[in-house]
């Protein structure tokens, strides 16, 4: 077998493919580097694929906390692991939108699964999970529940401010004016979208558009991202372990 | 037997002894200038001004990891952290006067050319009003063009000889057109020296190792008027050919994997880390914009061809000449991948690097990465983020290699 584990900054996934190259199990637990979010998870997929470590024939590592953790054989970034992922998983994706808890990405993949160019957010947490979590925090409901939110919302209202903090405030202003907590809801959608598709102009996106990441269980932002970018923008499979099948996937070449 | 210095050591040598002799000038009642990094400093030399350049020693704070310290006295006045920080870091040090880094004396004369980016002037005009000096200022329209256009030149020539007929006023010394020749014929040859030495990195290996150039560049801002500068250029060039002619890479202990080119400035308080990452994946970064920058090559007593180069800098050109300029380097250099440094401070080079890169990629199809960072403030810059993006750089070169070799 051959583990890919994605430790990620909020959270730890990890992947199990097989000797025949299909994916066993995979897993998730809410917790990221530093904690013991990824050795949990490891135990968690060996668990439901009634394996142990010494089934493991080579892992590889990505994300975030990939560098310090010790336990791979190999690591490989996040961008060349979730092209790897949704290539294997989706047939014609040529353009990829990551969003996870502490960075957004947007890769350009060729028909071969590699990576071609990819644009990451800047050092700033705009666009990004972590922007959403303060976002629901503000409007005092769980981050799952966002979506259905927002879906209700019938009066377009836009959130300018970039930075996390100001938007913050942006949004307890308009609370406080009277602004439907639906509509809040969306426009912070909407100002995730506007940059997310910033940073799909800058690299040159192309159909078919696939979404990874925590964030793509938000199923409000991938209709507001379709409609922003006029195009049809898919949720991938297993959406949030993505990176780590990508990793299993290199486990596989590399350790074969 | 004769011990032959080295470049490196004679390098040492001679900064050490041009913040010195700054110093001792200043004290000895000589006239010291602080001026922009490339800006016709010919007159100053035949002048027999002392200069020192704001912007190496803000870097050379930097380096040593004393930046915050004068950022922080910058901000506190009230100037943005928005502002280059090479500007904070020396408006703060006009204020301070003082660093465990490296000392410059205070100027009783300010020179700037506006050909390297706008916020110098701003920048020069404070310092001259807050300081009461004296403030040359050399206009350098940007290029809409993909050539200098004559007028620009014309303009610029007219600032020079300007210029001259304010030194003598400021000096009260009459202008020296003997020893201007050959100031301007010895600025050129060290110009000569320095892109010489550079362009031996198209050998592959490259005898050079792109972090050693961000280190000789100092002098070439210091003392491309000088003999010593002259000398010590040639010398270089000369262990790097010899190293070339043996095969001899870059870096001692592993080979040469990876080819590059650094854009923009560096990141003095990370130079380490910046450099060890790269060496980690056997990346060599062989060129940047900067061997040309320095290559400011006119014929002497041509002042209109002085005036032409010091307009050409590439950060006075056109868009179309940044994508032509930096595709030729992917092309001369054999460069396998470029780093893009989106510098914080650096509004000019940030304004249309995105552009850029993606007429480079086009143009040449060689991967590219951008990371953010700042020349001098510490605080822009992210280790984990920096490596996650030379590391994806990394595959998508490794992903062209096998390519290649699959052929």
């Amino acid at each position: 077998m051959y583990l890919g584990i994605d430790i990620g900054s909020s959270s730890s996934k990890a992947a199990l493919i097989n000797e025949n190259k299909e994916l066993v199990a995979t897993d998730l637990i809410n917790m990221g580097t530093g904690t013991k979010g990824p050795d949990e998870t490891i135990s968690n997929v060996l668990r439901l694929a009634k394996i142990s470590r010494e089934n493991i024939a080579f892992t590889v590592a990505t994300g975030y906390g990939r560098v310090t953790f010790s336990g791979a054989d190999s690591q490989i970034t996040e961008i060349s692991c979730h092209a790897k992922g949704v290539s294997f998983m989706m047939k014609g994706v040529r353009t990829i939108i990551d969003i996870g808890g502490q960075d957004a990405k947007v890769i350009k993949v060729g028909n071969d699964g590699k990576v071609k160019n990819f644009v990451m957010n800047e050092k700033c947490a705009a666009g990004t999970g972590r922007f959403l979590e303060v976002m629901a925090r503000v409007l005092g409901c769980k981050i799952d529940e966002l979506s259905d939110l927002a879906d209700k919302s019938t009066t377009d209202i836009s959130i300018s401010s970039v930075c996390t903090v100001f938007a913050e405030s942006e949004v307890i202003s308009r609370l406080a004016s009277g602004a439907a907590i639906e509509d809040v809801a969306r426009g912070a959608h909407l100002s995730i979208a506007k940059r997310i598709v910033g940073m799909c102009s800058r690299v040159g996106y192309e159909p078919v558009i696939a979404m990874t990441g925590g964030v793509a269980l938000n199923s409000n932002i991938v209709k507001v991202l379709s409609n922003e970018l006029e195009s049809s923008v898919i949720t991938a499979p297993h959406t949030q372990a993505a990176g780590a099948i990508g990793a299993a996937l290199f486990a596989y070449e590399k350790g074969i | 037997m004769e011990n032959k210095i080295t470049s490196k050591q004679m390098l040492g040598e001679l900064l050490e002894k041009h913040y010195k002799s700054a110093i001792e000038a200043k004290a000895n009642g000589k006239m010291v200038a602080w001026a922009t990094s490339i800006c016709p400093q010919e007159l100053l030399e035949t002048m027999d001004i002392d200069v020192v350049y704001p912007e190496n020693h803000a870097a050379a704070i930097g380096a040593r990891k004393c930046a915050p310290e004068f950022i922080e006295q910058s901000e506190g006045k009230g100037y943005s952290s928005d502002i280059c920080s090479y500007a904070r870091v020396n408006m703060g040090y006009a204020d301070i006067q003082f660093s465990e880094a490296e000392n410059i004396p205070m100027p009783d004369l300010l020179f700037c050319c506006s050909n390297i980016c706008n916020t110098v002037i701003k920048w020069y005009e404070n310092l001259a009003k807050n300081l009461g000096i004296p403030l040359i200022m050399f206009d350098m329209p940007f290029n809409h063009t993909y050539e200098v256009p004559e007028y620009s030149v014309k303009y610029m020539r007219s600032q020079i000889e300007y210029a001259i007929k304010k030194l003598e006023e400021i000096t009260g010394k009459k202008f020296d057109f003997d020893n201007f020749a050959e100031v301007m014929k010895l600025s050129n040859e060290t110009c000569e020296w320095w892109k010489k030495a550079t362009d031996l990195a198209v050998n592959i290996p490259s005898p050079l190792k792109g972090f050693d150039m961000f280190n000789y560049m100092a002098l070439i801002v210091c003392m491309r008027g000088k003999k010593e500068g002259k000398e010590l250029y040639k010398l270089w060039y000369e262990e790097l050919k010899e190293k070339s002619e043996k095969g001899i890479g870059p870096f001692r202990d592993q080979e040469e994997k990876y080819r590059v080119m650094w854009d923009g400035i560096a990141c003095w308080p990370n130079l380490s880390v910046t450099y060890k990452t790269l060496k980690k994946y056997g990346i060599n970064m062989v060129t940047s914009t900067y061997p040309e920058s320095w290559n400011v090559r006119y014929e002497t007593n041509d002042l209109d061809g002085m005036a032409r180069a010091y307009s050409s800098n590439y950060a006075n050109r056109n868009l179309e000449y940044d994508v032509q300029n930096v595709s030729k380097l992917v092309r001369d250099f054999k460069l396998d991948g470029i780093i893009y440094h989106s510098n914080r401070s650096c509004k000019l080079m940030d304004f249309r690097q995105y552009e850029v890169q993606r007429r480079v990629e086009e143009e040449t199809g060689v991967p590219s990465v951008i990371f953010d960072g700042d020349q001098t403030d510490p605080r822009i810059f992210s280790e984990a983020q920096y490596e996650t993006r030379i590391q994806a750089l990394v595959e998508m070169m490794e992903n062209n290699k096998k390519a290649g070799r699959d052929k």
